[in-house]
């Protein structure tokens, strides 16, 4: 069968409305596991704008600050300078890529592919996808590599994420399988939120859980975490637990629950197995114990065990802290043990509910695209369970032997075992732990294909051969929430340039394969002369269909059209049903052999390293509001920059003072496996003696040279590639490293304000100069949409002599800094020099821009007049000064807090001090004046603690003015 | 009283009379003075005859010693007598209307003559130099009825020329041979700004242009300048500033040794004759005969003294500075604005304000300084490369002026 590039790339169901006519499209957002419905508007094949779907039950209209400005990233001058457009070779490593035809990369690919299998065996390539992918994807790249190349080397980023849940679910319910929904949030007496900040990480959904505890006064939510995080913020009870000890805690609560008389006997002695053994382990974490383990006050342990069995129902919601974990599984298994020996699950309000990291790792899980699963639940070890999905695939067999984990499979690139690697839709060069390994691997490997829709990540680098991939609001397909929710993903525009579907890519390149490999084809069963008969997401979908058939996530039920028609559905929800189930073991059977839950039986160990002399500090690494992942996508927008605006490492205030550090100074950061050098920022959320890196800043955006020449390559040079021996899920939330103070001469800070259609590039470019120094950090600012179509960006350089005056006459020019209304200031001994760019010559003048280096201290008042377009004629030529204070009056807005509104800190403070009565009465009227936290809410628990902080005002303190050159800004 | 001793002063300008000033005050009676002087005015301020020429000060303005000061201070004053010789041996001096005046001490202030190029035309009429209130009133004589004028000499007493007669109308081009303008006072970079400025005033310009000829027209006045390359530009007035010499015709005559100046010693006496002192544009000090005021009063200070036998102090040259005086330009420069080698600069540039302000240093001390467009800081610079003192703790903010002490 033939089949046309159109279908391949829309599988013909992208229908453009009449040019200029606004056309709504229903879609999903692609970030988080929450899972939100948006509503895309587009004109022609520009998006033009996106709403929170009223209609979708994840979110019912309501977005966060990242997938509110979607529209903002398919921006043209985004599309432009971000987007993979058209296939490209590079002849040789490091060196240039040119454009080819999609046959030619095909062909290409498929015969390297075919050679390495034919020579090395099909062990020796393996496939790396991602969370992102649609579940029509991940079941045709699954079907691609464990179907037709034979292998199961098939591992996604989901490996990084939900591998532990996957394992703490099968290992104590049966299945992999969370039970819970969201509407159990507003049910719950009690809400446990542990290893997760989901005000920040699941802003939507922390937005619903504010709604609950509002309505459910009496709701308690209990908070453990290392971080003192906004979501712990606004908990009743909050157990600051060292790090890692969570399996410690786990049995800490059951044995208080126990001593408190709070088990459910009949659940235990009808539902579940193995109690005996875990009551009897349970037994010797006493109270007293467990408190100095995790670092908690006993009296705190014991209020949370009493509210956790005895204020029910309760409702678990745990993320990364339990995930990314070398004990990830046990502390799943431990958290779920506490729900069954209370029997909170299965009902309204309770259950162990594992938040998804992201979009599509639950559908990825459904279709089995991970190393040791198959289709539909099905697992490899499983004769039975490997015959059913060769069956249904129409091949002899499918391997029985597991695929090498994301970890592993990297780790065997680098020891030349795995010589083809084929990376669709994630990063590994900034996400995977122990960066210098995974180089090697990128290094190493053959052949590297890199199936991608941006062509800024650091894996594109390493790429042999680069496909263009769509992207959101050019995807067709479904995916599935943490709820275990399905959505149609449709397309508003068609795809950029030459970008095709992922799912298409893989049954192009399936196609190229079968004619490579004839003996795989012979060996087919009878009435399959393909493997990808494909021609529509919906055709790969309704594969992915059947395989449910009986299956525990059977959704034989569901259509493309009654997802599209009656909306998102959750499974199971086999045939003839009329709605999915929206909770799993109401009645208390599980998919297990005897339909009973067991519970684990197993012992706490720390991690994998322990603070020690050399390494004291305990490095924890996790999401920030406004960022997503390596920020392929939400990188390209300044104002998401608004919230966290620079790479750093958060340190308690005290190891700051002790290291003698002040904000902004330069640190090494330094692990058993690399190191970074990035500014420090004081946290008092932090324990001391803890560090936090977010898991952005990879060296897209952060990195240099260290001494001996080697690259510095983000905070994943830093992690811990140790994983954990069930899930084979790596600790990236725990790694031992030491901070000392560097001292690097030379420094130089850049800042502009830059035509949207080339701040990108600039920004690549100054990164790129800086990445043969000692330490960069480049990152842009803004507001987009900027009433004159701007972007900012912001360069920091350090290193141990001054850059050569040509390469920073080259920064000048591509920050704008030339023509008759530059000022300078240079002292050419000292390598000292200043220079800014003014707008106009009249009274409204604002700089445009600045470079200044050797002494730097001026930016901490320049930026912000920048930043805020502040009239600077006042100044003069002391613009040129080199004080830490500015020459004259300048007053600076203040830190943003509100992004939508661009609220700030200082007038929010003003506000409150104003605002009367009990915190929601004041938050409400700061909202009502302010608008601030009005949009997306995710302002909401920062303008609470502000609430807290800033009593209220009496006559004479009354509106304090905004006063004092705020950094905070910066 | 009739054994005061003589003392005779050749130039009754500004270096002669501030030293007699400078001697009053702490020897009033220990001479009987006489003072000559070639003009047919009292002591006036010669640098002020720019604003004379711009009308923004009339020749009363600038007289710094009338006439009635001699008097008051029993000086013999005989203006308009130009001396034509000295009789060392018998220390008698003679002016050309016969007048005699006996010394014990002679102190020479003749000055400086101004540069005339030796280009064929350069005796025409229309052509003039620019030094005293003849020439002065001679060039707003030729502004009432001419219209074109050629200033050949882009220095400061050119630049002042030229826009005292564009003030008055007249169209002017500077003929300049240096690449830029006041390149004895001002860099490349200052030089352009200056241009700029002139230029927006609507004076015209020639640099690294020399001049071949005053060209004369049917009744034998001067109608253009030549230059090198052939190009005439129209003038019926020629100012020629292309310099000062040191007025030394008298002082050779007398057969005292001269350089480029008389020589003196760091005592201002002539090297030749301790009797003879000489201060001012015609003495030349360590191989330096001095253009600008402030050497001048430096000078009289140190000679005064030693005319007073009090033998204190020692005139060791003087580090100079300069000032255009057109108003609304504001420049300044001092000691080693160039930057020689061994030194480095710290430059601001704000062209906005049209500023530029250029710092040269020697290690950690200032030794120069060339200012346009915000000068003033320009003392507080002089005084530092005076002193000669460490800037290190100031550098950063030294281009900025002295800063309140840092919090």
């Amino acid at each position: 069968m033939s089949l046309d590039a159109t279908s391949l790339r829309h599988g013909g169901r992208l229908m453009l409305a009449v040019d200029g006519q606004p056309r709504q499209t229903r879609s999903t957002c692609p970030y988080c596991g929450t899972g939100c419905g948006v509503l895309i508007e587009s004109v022609g094949e520009q998006l033009v704008n996106v709403q929170g779907d009223p209609d979708h039950p994840a979110n019912f209209g309501r977005l966060c600050t990242k997938g509110s400005t979607l529209h903002l990233t398919a921006a043209e001058s985004v599309t432009r300078q971000a987007r993979l457009r058209q296939p490209l070779l590079r002849a040789q490593r490091g060196g240039d890529t040119h454009a080819v035809s999609w046959d030619a990369a095909l062909h290409l690919a498929a015969d390297r592919l075919a050679d390495i299998i034919s020579s090395h065996g099909p062990e020796a390539v393996g496939f790396y996808g991602s969370g992102q992918l649609l579940t029509e994807d991940y079941y045709v790249l699954n079907k691609l590599v464990k179907g037709l190349i034979g292998t199961n080397n098939i591992d996604t980023n989901s490996r990084l994420c939900m591998s532990s849940a996957v394992a703490g679910y099968k290992a104590t319910l049966g299945v992999d399988a969370p039970p819970a929904c969201y509407d159990d949030f507003q049910h719950a007496e009690t809400l446990f939120i542990v290893g997760a900040n989901t005000a920040w990480a699941h802003p939507i959904l922390f937005r619903r859980i504010e709604d609950a505890r509002r309505a459910r006064p009496s709701q308690k939510l209990i908070v453990a975490d290392p971080r003192r995080t906004e979501t712990a913020e606004v908990a009743d009870l909050f157990l600051q637990i060292r790090p890692g000890t969570d399996v410690a805690l786990f049995h800490g609560l059951l044995h208080v629950i126990v001593q408190e008389g709070l088990l459910n006997h009949d659940y235990i002695a009808q539902h579940t197995n193995g109690f005996a053994e875990l009551r009897a382990l349970v037994a010797k974490y006493e109270p007293a114990a467990v408190a100095e383990t995790c670092g908690v006050a006993m009296a705190d342990l014991i209020q949370a065990a009493r509210w956790m069995g005895g204020h029910t129902p309760t409702l678990s919601l745990y993320c990364q802290g339990l995930n990314q974990s070398s004990q990830g599984t046990d502390k799943n298994a431990a958290l779920i043990n506490i729900h069954l020996a209370t029997g909170q699950i299965g009902l309204p309000g309770a259950g162990p509910f594992s938040l998804t990291g992201q979009p599509n790792a639950m559908g990825g899980r459904e279709v089995g695209g991970m190393a040791n699963l198959l289709s539909a639940h099905r697992d490899l070890g499983n004769a039975q369970h490997r015959e059913e999905v060769a069956a249904l695939w129409g091949v002899p067999s499918v391997p029985a032997q597991p695929g090498k984990t994301a970890v592993e499979m990297f780790e065997a690139a680098a020891r030349g075992e795995i010589k083809a690697l084929w990376i669709a839709c994630t990063n590994p060069a900034q996400s995977l732990p122990d960066q210098h390994t995974v180089r090697r691997a990128l290094e190493k490997a053959e052949f590297v294909v890199v199936q991608e829709a941006f062509g800024t990540t650091a894996t594109c680098e390493y790429a042999d051969l680069l496909l263009p991939a769509t992207t959101w609001g050019e995807k067709d397909g479904t995916v599935t929430n943490s709820e275990r929710r399905i959505s149609r993903v449709q397309p508003a525009v068609p795809a950029e340039g030459e970008a095709r579907h992922d799912w298409a890519i893989f049954t192009a390149l399936g196609r190229e394969l079968e004619q490579r490999l004839p003996e795989r084809v012979a060996s087919y069963r009878p009435g399959t002369s393909t493997l990808f008969p494909y021609t529509s997401p919906e055709s790969v979908w309704n594969e992915h269909r059947e395989s449910t058939r009986g299956r525990d996530l059977d959704i034989t039920g569901m259509s493309y059209a009654l997802l599209e028609t009656q909306g998102p559905q959750q499974w199971p929800m086999s045939e003839g049903e009329a709605q999915g189930q929206v909770r799993l073991y109401a009645d208390g059977r599980f998919p297990t052999a005897d339909g009973r839950a067991k519970f684990a039986a197993v012992e706490y160990r720390p991690p994998v390293e322990i603070p020690d002399a050399e390494f004291p500090f305990s490095l924890n690494t996790g999401r920030l509001r406004d960022q997503w992942h390596g920020m392929s996508r939400t990188g390209t927008l300044g104002r998401l920059f608004g919230h966290i605006s620079e790479p750093t490492v958060d340190l308690h205030p005290q190891d700051l003072a002790e290291l003698g550090l002040t904000e902004g100074d330069l640190v090494k950061v330094r692990s058993r496996r690399g190191m970074v050098i990035i500014p420090v920022s004081a946290a008092p959320s932090l324990a001391p003696r803890q560090a936090y890196i977010p898991m952005h800043w990879g060296s897209e955006y952060i990195g240099g040279r260290g001494a001996e020449g080697q690259r510095l390559c983000g905070v994943n040079a830093l992690t811990q590639p140790a994983f954990c021996p069930t899930s084979k899920q790596p600790e990236l939330k725990h790694a031992t490293v030491s901070v000392e103070p560097v001292e690097l001469p030379w420094k130089l800070v850049a800042m502009a304000w830059l035509p949207a259609s080339n701040a990108l590039i600039v920004r690549e470019a100054a990164a790129q100069m800086g990445r043969e120094l000692a330490f960069f950090s480049c990152v842009p600012f803004g507001r987009e949409p900027d009433a004159m179509g701007r972007v900012g960006v912001l360069l920091r350089l350090a290193h141990t002599q001054p850059l050569a005056d040509d390469q920073i006459a080259m920064l000048e020019r591509w920050f704008g800094i030339e023509g008759s209304s530059v000022l300078r200031y240079t002292d050419t001994a000292r390598a000292h020099r200043r220079a800014l760019r003014l707008s106009s010559l009249d009274e409204s003048q604002q700089v445009e821009a600045f470079l200044m280096a050797g002494d730097v201290r001026a930016q901490a008042w320049l930026r912000p007049l920048l930043q805020e377009d502040q009239p600077v004629a006042a100044l003069g030529t002391m613009l040129l000064h080199p004080g830490a204070k500015a020459q004259g009056k300048v007053a600076s807005r203040g830190k943003q807090i509100c992004a939508c509104f661009n609220v700030t800190e200082p007038q929010i403070e003003a506000c409150v001090a104003t605002c009367q009565g009990s915190e929601d009465e004041r938050l409400a009227q700061l909202q009502g004046q302010l608008r601030c936290g009005t949009n997306c809410g995710s302002c909401v628990p920062a303008l609470r603690k502000i609430i807290r902080l800033v009593p209220i005002a009496t006559e004479a303190t009354a509106a304090a003015p905004l006063e004092a050159v705020s950094l905070a800004s910066s | 009283m009739n054994q005061r001793k003589k003392l005779v002063v050749i130039g009754n300008g500004m270096a002669g009379i501030r030293t007699i000033e400078e001697l009053l005050k702490i020897a009033p009676d220990l001479y009987d003075i006489t003072v000559f002087g070639a003009e047919p005015h009292p002591n006036y301020n010669r640098i002020m005859l720019s604003p004379v020429l711009a009308g923004e000060q009339t020749i009363d303005d600038i007289i710094l010693n009338p006439v009635a000061w001699y008097a008051q201070h029993g000086i013999t004053l005989h203006m308009g007598k130009v001396v034509t010789s000295v009789d060392r041996r018998n220390r008698i001096v003679t002016a050309a209307d016969g007048t005699q005046a006996h010394y014990d001490r002679l102190l020479l202030a003749t000055g400086s003559q101004p540069f005339v190029l030796p280009v064929p035309g350069h005796d025409l009429p229309g052509v003039i130099t620019y030094r005293d209130i003849a020439d002065t009133k001679a060039m707003i004589e030729a502004t009432r009825a001419h219209q074109h004028a050629v200033v050949i000499g882009g220095g400061l007493l050119g630049l002042e020329a030229a826009n005292g007669l564009n003030v008055r109308g007249m169209s002017v081009t500077v003929v300049h041979l240096a690449d830029w303008l006041l390149e004895r006072q001002l860099d490349p970079e200052a030089g352009e700004l200056l241009k700029a400025s002139l230029a927006e005033r609507g004076l015209k310009f020639a640099l690294s242009a020399s001049t071949s000829a005053c060209l004369a027209d049917e009744q034998g006045r001067v109608r253009a300048v030549e230059l090198k390359d052939g190009q005439q530009i129209p003038a019926d007035l020629v100012v020629m500033a292309a310099g000062i010499r040191p007025d030394v015709r008298l002082a050779t005559s007398m057969g005292l040794q001269c350089q480029r100046g008389i020589l003196v010693t760091d005592t201002l006496q002539t090297l030749t004759d301790p009797r003879i002192y000489a201060v001012g544009e015609c003495a030349s000090h360590r191989g330096t005969a001095y253009g600008l005021v402030s050497p001048l009063y430096e000078q009289a200070v140190v000679c005064a003294n030693h005319l007073a036998n009090y033998g204190i102090g020692l005139y060791l040259g003087s580090q100079i500075c300069t000032k255009l005086k057109v108003t609304g330009i504001d420049l300044f420069s001092a000691g080693d604005f160039m930057g020689a080698e061994g030194t480095d600069s710290i430059v601001l540039r704000d062209p906005v304000r049209g500023v530029y302000k250029k710092l040269v240093l020697k290690g950690d001390v200032l030794v120069g300084t060339c200012l346009y467009g915000d000068i003033q800081d320009g003392a507080w610079y002089f005084d530092l490369i005076r002193q000669g003192q460490n800037v290190a703790d100031q550098r950063d903010t030294l281009v900025f002026g002295p800063q309140d002490p840092a919090p």
